[in-house]
Protein backbone atom coordinates (compact mmCIF):
# COMPACT_ATOMS: atom_id res chain seq x y z
CA UNK A 1 0.00 0.00 0.00
CA UNK A 2 1.49 3.34 -1.01
CA UNK A 3 0.41 6.90 -0.27
CA UNK A 4 0.83 10.14 -2.13
CA UNK A 5 2.87 12.79 -0.35
CA UNK A 6 2.72 16.35 -1.62
CA UNK A 7 6.15 17.97 -1.64
CA UNK A 8 6.71 21.66 -0.90
CA UNK A 9 10.17 23.08 -1.33
CA UNK A 10 11.95 26.20 -0.17
CA UNK A 11 14.61 27.41 -2.54
CA UNK A 12 16.36 29.82 -0.20
CA UNK A 13 16.02 30.83 3.43
CA UNK A 14 13.28 33.39 3.87
CA UNK A 15 11.37 32.36 0.74
CA UNK A 16 7.95 30.71 0.80
CA UNK A 17 7.63 26.94 0.59
CA UNK A 18 6.10 26.25 -2.78
CA UNK A 19 4.39 23.17 -4.05
CA UNK A 20 6.87 21.25 -6.19
CA UNK A 21 5.15 17.96 -6.97
CA UNK A 22 4.46 14.70 -5.23
CA UNK A 23 5.99 11.32 -4.50
CA UNK A 24 4.39 7.97 -3.78
CA UNK A 25 5.78 6.04 -0.86
CA UNK A 26 4.66 3.35 1.55
CA UNK A 27 5.43 5.53 4.58
CA UNK A 28 7.05 8.76 5.72
CA UNK A 29 10.57 7.36 5.88
CA UNK A 30 10.49 6.32 2.25
CA UNK A 31 8.71 9.55 1.30
CA UNK A 32 11.63 11.46 2.81
CA UNK A 33 14.20 9.41 0.90
CA UNK A 34 12.34 9.86 -2.40
CA UNK A 35 11.70 13.56 -1.86
CA UNK A 36 15.35 14.22 -0.99
CA UNK A 37 16.33 12.41 -4.17
CA UNK A 38 13.83 14.22 -6.38
CA UNK A 39 13.88 17.71 -4.95
CA UNK A 40 17.10 18.19 -3.06
CA UNK A 41 19.99 16.22 -4.41
CA UNK A 42 21.55 19.21 -6.23
CA UNK A 43 21.16 21.64 -3.33
CA UNK A 44 18.19 23.21 -5.13
CA UNK A 45 16.22 23.31 -1.85
CA UNK A 46 17.02 24.33 1.72
CA UNK A 47 13.90 22.71 3.18
CA UNK A 48 11.10 20.38 2.14
CA UNK A 49 7.64 19.83 3.61
CA UNK A 50 6.02 16.47 3.06
CA UNK A 51 2.26 16.39 3.48
CA UNK A 52 0.12 13.27 3.05
CA UNK A 53 -2.37 14.12 0.32
CA UNK A 54 -5.30 13.10 2.58
CA UNK A 55 -4.25 15.87 4.98
CA UNK A 56 -4.74 18.62 2.41
CA UNK A 57 -8.12 20.28 2.40
CA UNK A 58 -8.66 22.42 -0.61
CA UNK A 59 -10.63 25.63 -0.42
CA UNK A 60 -11.61 27.23 -3.70
CA UNK A 61 -14.12 29.64 -5.19
CA UNK A 62 -14.02 33.26 -4.05
CA UNK A 63 -16.90 35.13 -5.65
CA UNK A 64 -17.03 38.92 -5.49
CA UNK A 65 -20.74 39.44 -6.16
CA UNK A 66 -20.74 43.02 -4.97
CA UNK A 67 -17.52 44.00 -6.73
CA UNK A 68 -16.16 45.56 -3.57
CA UNK A 69 -13.47 47.52 -5.31
CA UNK A 70 -13.16 50.01 -2.46
CA UNK A 71 -11.02 47.39 -0.75
CA UNK A 72 -8.52 47.28 -3.56
CA UNK A 73 -5.96 49.55 -5.15
CA UNK A 74 -7.78 49.39 -8.50
CA UNK A 75 -10.86 50.82 -6.77
CA UNK A 76 -9.25 54.27 -6.65
CA UNK A 77 -8.54 56.54 -9.58
CA UNK A 78 -7.06 59.73 -8.19
CA UNK A 79 -5.47 61.22 -11.29
CA UNK A 80 -8.11 63.89 -12.04
CA UNK A 81 -8.57 64.86 -8.39
CA UNK A 82 -4.86 65.11 -7.78
CA UNK A 83 -4.48 67.39 -10.75
CA UNK A 84 -7.27 69.61 -9.47
CA UNK A 85 -5.72 69.74 -6.02
CA UNK A 86 -2.34 70.69 -7.48
CA UNK A 87 -3.94 73.40 -9.59
CA UNK A 88 -5.61 74.87 -6.54
CA UNK A 89 -2.39 74.76 -4.59
CA UNK A 90 -0.45 76.18 -7.50
CA UNK A 91 2.03 73.27 -7.42
CA UNK A 92 1.23 71.74 -10.80
CA UNK A 93 4.63 72.71 -12.23
CA UNK A 94 6.45 71.06 -9.31
CA UNK A 95 4.62 67.74 -9.71
CA UNK A 96 6.69 64.74 -10.87
CA UNK A 97 6.44 64.34 -14.63
CA UNK A 98 4.98 67.83 -15.08
CA UNK A 99 7.34 68.58 -17.94
CA UNK A 100 6.29 65.48 -19.89
CA UNK A 101 2.89 66.78 -21.00
CA UNK B 1 -20.72 17.18 -31.58
CA UNK B 2 -19.24 18.40 -28.34
CA UNK B 3 -21.47 19.50 -25.50
CA UNK B 4 -21.51 23.00 -24.07
CA UNK B 5 -19.35 22.19 -21.08
CA UNK B 6 -16.67 20.65 -23.27
CA UNK B 7 -16.86 23.59 -25.66
CA UNK B 8 -16.38 26.03 -22.76
CA UNK B 9 -13.45 23.99 -21.50
CA UNK B 10 -11.88 24.04 -24.96
CA UNK B 11 -12.27 27.81 -25.20
CA UNK B 12 -10.80 28.16 -21.72
CA UNK B 13 -7.62 26.24 -22.53
CA UNK B 14 -7.31 27.87 -25.95
CA UNK B 15 -7.37 31.27 -24.25
CA UNK B 16 -4.38 30.17 -22.15
CA UNK B 17 -6.31 28.80 -19.16
CA UNK B 18 -4.69 26.11 -17.04
CA UNK B 19 -6.27 23.06 -15.45
CA UNK B 20 -5.49 21.34 -12.15
CA UNK B 21 -5.77 17.63 -11.34
CA UNK B 22 -8.92 18.14 -9.27
CA UNK B 23 -10.73 20.27 -11.88
CA UNK B 24 -13.40 18.84 -14.13
CA UNK B 25 -12.10 17.94 -17.57
CA UNK B 26 -13.58 16.27 -20.66
CA UNK B 27 -12.75 12.56 -21.01
CA UNK B 28 -11.12 13.19 -24.34
CA UNK B 29 -8.77 15.77 -22.81
CA UNK B 30 -7.90 13.36 -20.01
CA UNK B 31 -7.16 10.51 -22.40
CA UNK B 32 -5.07 12.75 -24.66
CA UNK B 33 -3.11 13.96 -21.63
CA UNK B 34 -2.46 10.41 -20.46
CA UNK B 35 -1.29 9.35 -23.91
CA UNK B 36 1.03 12.32 -24.35
CA UNK B 37 2.48 12.44 -20.84
CA UNK B 38 2.85 8.67 -20.61
CA UNK B 39 4.86 8.66 -23.84
CA UNK B 40 7.08 11.36 -22.36
CA UNK B 41 7.61 9.26 -19.22
CA UNK B 42 8.36 6.17 -21.32
CA UNK B 43 10.88 8.16 -23.34
CA UNK B 44 12.72 9.36 -20.24
CA UNK B 45 12.91 5.80 -18.97
CA UNK B 46 13.90 4.21 -22.29
CA UNK B 47 16.22 7.13 -22.98
CA UNK B 48 18.67 6.01 -20.35
CA UNK B 49 19.34 2.67 -22.04
CA UNK B 50 21.40 4.01 -24.97
CA UNK B 51 23.55 5.93 -22.50
CA UNK B 52 23.73 3.16 -19.96
CA UNK B 53 25.69 1.12 -22.51
CA UNK B 54 28.54 3.60 -22.11
CA UNK B 55 28.82 3.97 -18.34
CA UNK B 56 31.39 1.20 -18.14
CA UNK B 57 33.21 2.41 -21.24
CA UNK B 58 33.34 6.15 -20.47
CA UNK B 59 36.84 7.46 -21.27
CA UNK B 60 37.54 9.10 -17.89
CA UNK B 61 36.24 8.90 -14.34
CA UNK B 62 34.86 12.43 -14.60
CA UNK B 63 32.88 11.50 -17.74
CA UNK B 64 31.64 8.35 -16.06
CA UNK B 65 30.34 10.33 -13.08
CA UNK B 66 28.69 12.97 -15.27
CA UNK B 67 27.04 10.33 -17.44
CA UNK B 68 25.77 8.51 -14.37
CA UNK B 69 24.36 11.76 -12.98
CA UNK B 70 22.58 12.45 -16.28
CA UNK B 71 21.09 8.97 -16.29
CA UNK B 72 19.93 9.41 -12.71
CA UNK B 73 18.24 12.67 -13.76
CA UNK B 74 16.44 11.01 -16.65
CA UNK B 75 15.11 8.20 -14.48
CA UNK B 76 14.01 10.86 -11.99
CA UNK B 77 12.14 12.64 -14.79
CA UNK B 78 10.36 9.39 -15.63
CA UNK B 79 9.29 9.07 -11.99
CA UNK B 80 7.99 12.66 -11.85
CA UNK B 81 6.13 12.25 -15.11
CA UNK B 82 4.55 8.89 -14.23
CA UNK B 83 3.38 10.54 -10.98
CA UNK B 84 1.46 13.08 -13.09
CA UNK B 85 -0.03 10.26 -15.18
CA UNK B 86 -1.07 8.42 -11.99
CA UNK B 87 -3.03 11.45 -10.80
CA UNK B 88 -4.84 11.38 -14.16
CA UNK B 89 -5.95 7.85 -13.43
CA UNK B 90 -3.39 5.47 -14.92
CA UNK B 91 -1.14 3.71 -12.38
CA UNK B 92 2.58 3.54 -12.99
CA UNK B 93 2.54 -0.25 -13.08
CA UNK B 94 0.01 -0.10 -15.93
CA UNK B 95 2.26 2.35 -17.81
CA UNK B 96 5.21 -0.03 -17.39
CA UNK B 97 3.08 -3.01 -18.48
CA UNK B 98 2.06 -1.19 -21.65
CA UNK B 99 5.63 -0.09 -22.27
CA UNK B 100 7.22 -3.53 -22.06
CA UNK B 101 4.41 -5.18 -24.01
CA UNK B 102 5.05 -2.76 -26.86
CA UNK B 103 1.56 -1.25 -26.63
CA UNK B 104 2.76 2.20 -25.58
CA UNK B 105 5.25 4.28 -27.53
CA UNK B 106 8.46 6.08 -26.72
CA UNK B 107 10.42 8.68 -28.65
CA UNK B 108 12.05 7.73 -31.96
CA UNK B 109 15.59 8.66 -30.92
CA UNK B 110 15.68 5.94 -28.28
CA UNK B 111 15.13 3.19 -30.85
CA UNK B 112 18.68 3.57 -32.19
CA UNK B 113 21.92 1.94 -31.05
CA UNK B 114 24.81 3.88 -29.50
CA UNK B 115 27.82 2.59 -31.36
CA UNK B 116 30.59 4.93 -30.19
CA UNK B 117 31.43 7.50 -27.53
CA UNK B 118 30.66 10.05 -30.26
CA UNK B 119 27.02 8.94 -30.04
CA UNK B 120 27.01 9.69 -26.32
CA UNK B 121 28.14 13.25 -27.04
CA UNK B 122 25.63 13.74 -29.87
CA UNK B 123 22.79 12.39 -27.72
CA UNK B 124 23.59 14.52 -24.69
CA UNK B 125 24.12 17.62 -26.80
CA UNK B 126 21.72 17.49 -29.74
CA UNK B 127 19.04 15.00 -28.71
CA UNK B 128 18.70 16.79 -25.39
CA UNK B 129 18.70 20.14 -27.21
CA UNK B 130 15.84 18.96 -29.42
CA UNK B 131 14.05 17.69 -26.31
CA UNK B 132 14.48 20.94 -24.43
CA UNK B 133 12.83 22.85 -27.29
CA UNK B 134 9.73 20.69 -26.80
CA UNK B 135 9.95 20.76 -23.03
CA UNK B 136 10.29 24.54 -22.82
CA UNK B 137 7.10 24.80 -24.88
CA UNK B 138 5.46 22.45 -22.36
CA UNK B 139 6.03 25.02 -19.60
CA UNK B 140 2.88 26.57 -21.10
CA UNK B 141 0.93 23.30 -21.17
CA UNK B 142 -2.76 23.69 -20.29
CA UNK B 143 -2.39 20.94 -17.69
CA UNK B 144 -0.71 22.77 -14.83
CA UNK B 145 0.76 19.86 -12.81
CA UNK B 146 2.67 18.76 -15.93
CA UNK B 147 3.78 22.30 -16.73
CA UNK B 148 5.11 22.72 -13.18
CA UNK B 149 7.37 19.66 -13.19
CA UNK B 150 8.71 20.76 -16.56
CA UNK B 151 10.52 23.58 -14.77
CA UNK B 152 12.67 21.13 -12.87
CA UNK B 153 13.16 18.96 -15.94
CA UNK B 154 14.32 21.86 -18.11
CA UNK B 155 16.68 22.99 -15.37
CA UNK B 156 18.38 19.58 -15.31
CA UNK B 157 18.38 19.21 -19.09
CA UNK B 158 20.45 22.35 -19.44
CA UNK B 159 23.25 20.61 -17.55
CA UNK B 160 22.95 17.64 -19.93
CA UNK B 161 23.33 19.82 -22.99
CA UNK B 162 26.44 21.48 -21.60
CA UNK B 163 27.88 18.11 -20.62
CA UNK B 164 27.23 16.85 -24.18
CA UNK B 165 28.71 19.92 -25.77
CA UNK B 166 31.80 19.53 -23.59
CA UNK B 167 32.17 15.89 -24.70
CA UNK B 168 31.90 16.98 -28.35
CA UNK B 169 34.34 19.89 -27.91
CA UNK B 170 36.90 17.58 -26.32
CA UNK B 171 36.73 15.31 -29.35
CA UNK B 172 36.65 17.92 -32.12
CA UNK B 173 39.77 19.50 -30.61
CA UNK B 174 41.45 16.09 -30.32
CA UNK B 175 42.99 13.80 -32.91
CA UNK B 176 41.63 13.49 -36.48
CA UNK B 177 40.24 10.09 -35.48
CA UNK B 178 38.30 11.65 -32.62
CA UNK B 179 36.93 14.34 -34.92
CA UNK B 180 35.90 11.65 -37.39
CA UNK B 181 34.13 9.77 -34.60
CA UNK B 182 31.91 12.79 -33.96
CA UNK B 183 31.26 13.38 -37.65
CA UNK B 184 30.32 9.74 -38.16
CA UNK B 185 27.93 9.86 -35.19
CA UNK B 186 26.35 13.07 -36.48
CA UNK B 187 25.86 11.44 -39.89
CA UNK B 188 23.85 8.66 -38.29
CA UNK B 189 21.93 10.86 -35.84
CA UNK B 190 20.83 13.62 -38.22
CA UNK B 191 17.85 11.76 -39.63
CA UNK B 192 16.45 10.79 -36.20
CA UNK B 193 17.00 14.41 -35.08
CA UNK B 194 14.99 15.71 -38.04
CA UNK B 195 12.27 13.19 -37.20
CA UNK B 196 12.27 14.14 -33.53
CA UNK B 197 9.64 16.91 -33.55
CA UNK B 198 7.26 14.93 -35.75
CA UNK B 199 5.71 15.49 -39.15
CA UNK B 200 4.83 19.08 -40.09
CA UNK B 201 1.11 18.71 -39.33
CA UNK B 202 -0.53 22.15 -39.06
CA UNK B 203 -1.09 23.12 -35.42
CA UNK B 204 -4.87 23.35 -35.81
CA UNK B 205 -5.04 19.75 -37.02
CA UNK B 206 -2.90 18.47 -34.16
CA UNK B 207 -5.22 17.39 -31.32
CA UNK B 208 -2.40 17.90 -28.80
CA UNK B 209 -2.25 21.54 -29.87
CA UNK B 210 -6.02 21.94 -30.08
CA UNK B 211 -6.25 21.04 -26.37
CA UNK B 212 -3.15 23.16 -25.71
CA UNK B 213 -1.24 20.21 -24.31
CA UNK B 214 1.44 21.35 -26.73
CA UNK B 215 1.81 25.07 -27.21
CA UNK B 216 3.42 25.02 -30.63
CA UNK B 217 3.32 23.19 -33.95
CA UNK B 218 5.83 20.43 -34.74
CA UNK B 219 7.46 22.44 -37.49
CA UNK B 220 7.82 25.48 -35.23
CA UNK B 221 9.76 23.33 -32.76
CA UNK B 222 11.99 21.92 -35.50
CA UNK B 223 12.69 25.42 -36.83
CA UNK B 224 13.67 26.55 -33.34
CA UNK B 225 16.01 23.60 -32.99
CA UNK B 226 17.64 24.24 -36.37
CA UNK B 227 17.96 27.93 -35.69
CA UNK B 228 19.64 27.34 -32.36
CA UNK B 229 21.90 24.42 -33.21
CA UNK B 230 22.83 24.29 -36.90
CA UNK B 231 25.20 27.26 -36.45
CA UNK B 232 26.65 25.66 -33.30
CA UNK B 233 27.34 22.41 -35.19
CA UNK B 234 28.78 24.11 -38.23
CA UNK B 235 31.11 26.40 -36.32
CA UNK B 236 32.97 23.30 -35.12
CA UNK B 237 33.75 22.33 -38.72
CA UNK B 238 31.27 19.45 -38.63
CA UNK B 239 29.21 18.77 -41.72
CA UNK B 240 25.48 18.18 -41.49
CA UNK B 241 24.58 15.38 -43.92
CA UNK B 242 21.87 17.28 -45.79
CA UNK B 243 23.03 19.28 -48.84
CA UNK B 244 19.67 21.06 -48.99
CA UNK B 245 19.90 22.44 -45.44
CA UNK B 246 20.05 26.22 -45.47
CA UNK B 247 18.25 29.19 -44.01
CA UNK B 248 16.08 31.29 -46.23
CA UNK B 249 17.19 34.69 -44.96
CA UNK B 250 14.10 36.32 -46.47
CA UNK B 251 11.58 34.26 -44.49
CA UNK B 252 13.87 33.18 -41.64
CA UNK B 253 12.80 29.58 -42.28
CA UNK B 254 15.18 26.65 -42.54
CA UNK B 255 14.90 24.58 -45.69
CA UNK B 256 15.88 20.92 -45.64
CA UNK B 257 15.40 17.61 -47.42
CA UNK B 258 12.00 16.23 -46.47
CA UNK B 259 12.54 13.44 -43.93
CA UNK B 260 10.97 10.03 -44.55
CA UNK B 261 7.89 10.23 -42.31
CA UNK B 262 6.91 6.62 -43.00
CA UNK B 263 10.23 5.60 -41.52
CA UNK B 264 9.49 7.64 -38.39
CA UNK B 265 6.14 5.90 -38.03
CA UNK B 266 7.80 2.50 -38.38
CA UNK B 267 10.49 3.37 -35.81
CA UNK B 268 8.11 4.59 -33.10
CA UNK B 269 5.83 1.60 -33.54
CA UNK B 270 8.69 -0.66 -32.53
CA UNK B 271 10.47 -1.30 -35.82
CA UNK B 272 13.61 0.74 -35.16
CA UNK B 273 17.08 -0.79 -35.29
CA UNK B 274 17.28 -1.22 -31.50
CA UNK B 275 13.56 -1.31 -30.51
CA UNK B 276 13.36 -5.02 -29.77
CA UNK B 277 16.65 -5.15 -27.87
CA UNK B 278 15.70 -2.16 -25.70
CA UNK B 279 12.28 -3.49 -24.85
CA UNK B 280 13.74 -6.90 -24.07
CA UNK B 281 16.21 -5.25 -21.71
CA UNK B 282 13.47 -3.23 -20.02
CA UNK B 283 11.40 -6.40 -19.52
CA UNK B 284 14.41 -8.15 -18.04
CA UNK B 285 15.33 -5.33 -15.68
CA UNK B 286 11.72 -4.93 -14.58
CA UNK B 287 11.60 -8.58 -13.59
CA UNK B 288 15.04 -8.32 -12.00
CA UNK B 289 14.11 -5.47 -9.64
CA UNK B 290 10.55 -6.56 -8.82
CA UNK B 291 11.81 -7.85 -5.46
CA UNK B 292 12.86 -4.30 -4.46
CA UNK B 293 9.30 -3.02 -4.67
CA UNK B 294 8.06 -6.04 -2.75
CA UNK B 295 10.72 -5.59 -0.07
CA UNK B 296 9.96 -1.89 0.34
CA UNK B 297 6.24 -2.52 0.68
CA UNK B 298 6.81 -5.39 3.10
CA UNK B 299 9.26 -3.35 5.18
CA UNK B 300 6.76 -0.51 5.49
CA UNK B 301 3.78 -2.74 6.23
Amino acid sequence: MTHVYEVFRQERKGQPLQHAGSVTAPDERFAEIYAREQYGRRQESVALWLVPREAVSEVAGFPDEFEMKYRRVDGYSIKARLREARERAGTLQMAPGAGDE
Amino acid sequence: MTDTRTQEFLEYVQAGGQVEATDWMPDEYRSKLVKFIEMHGNSELMGVLPERDWILRAPTLQRKLALTAKIQDEVGHAQLIYRVVEDLGKPRSACLDDLVSGKAKFHNVFHYPTRTWGDVGIIAWLVDAAAIVSQKALLKCSYAPYARIMKKICWEESFHILHGRDVILAMVTGTPDQFELVQEALDRWWEPLMHFHGNPIPADEDPMYVWRIKSQANEEARQQFLDGYVPQVRELGLEIPDPALRKNEGTGQWLYTEPDWEKLRAVVTGHGPASEERLAFRRLSRADVAWVEQAVLAEAA
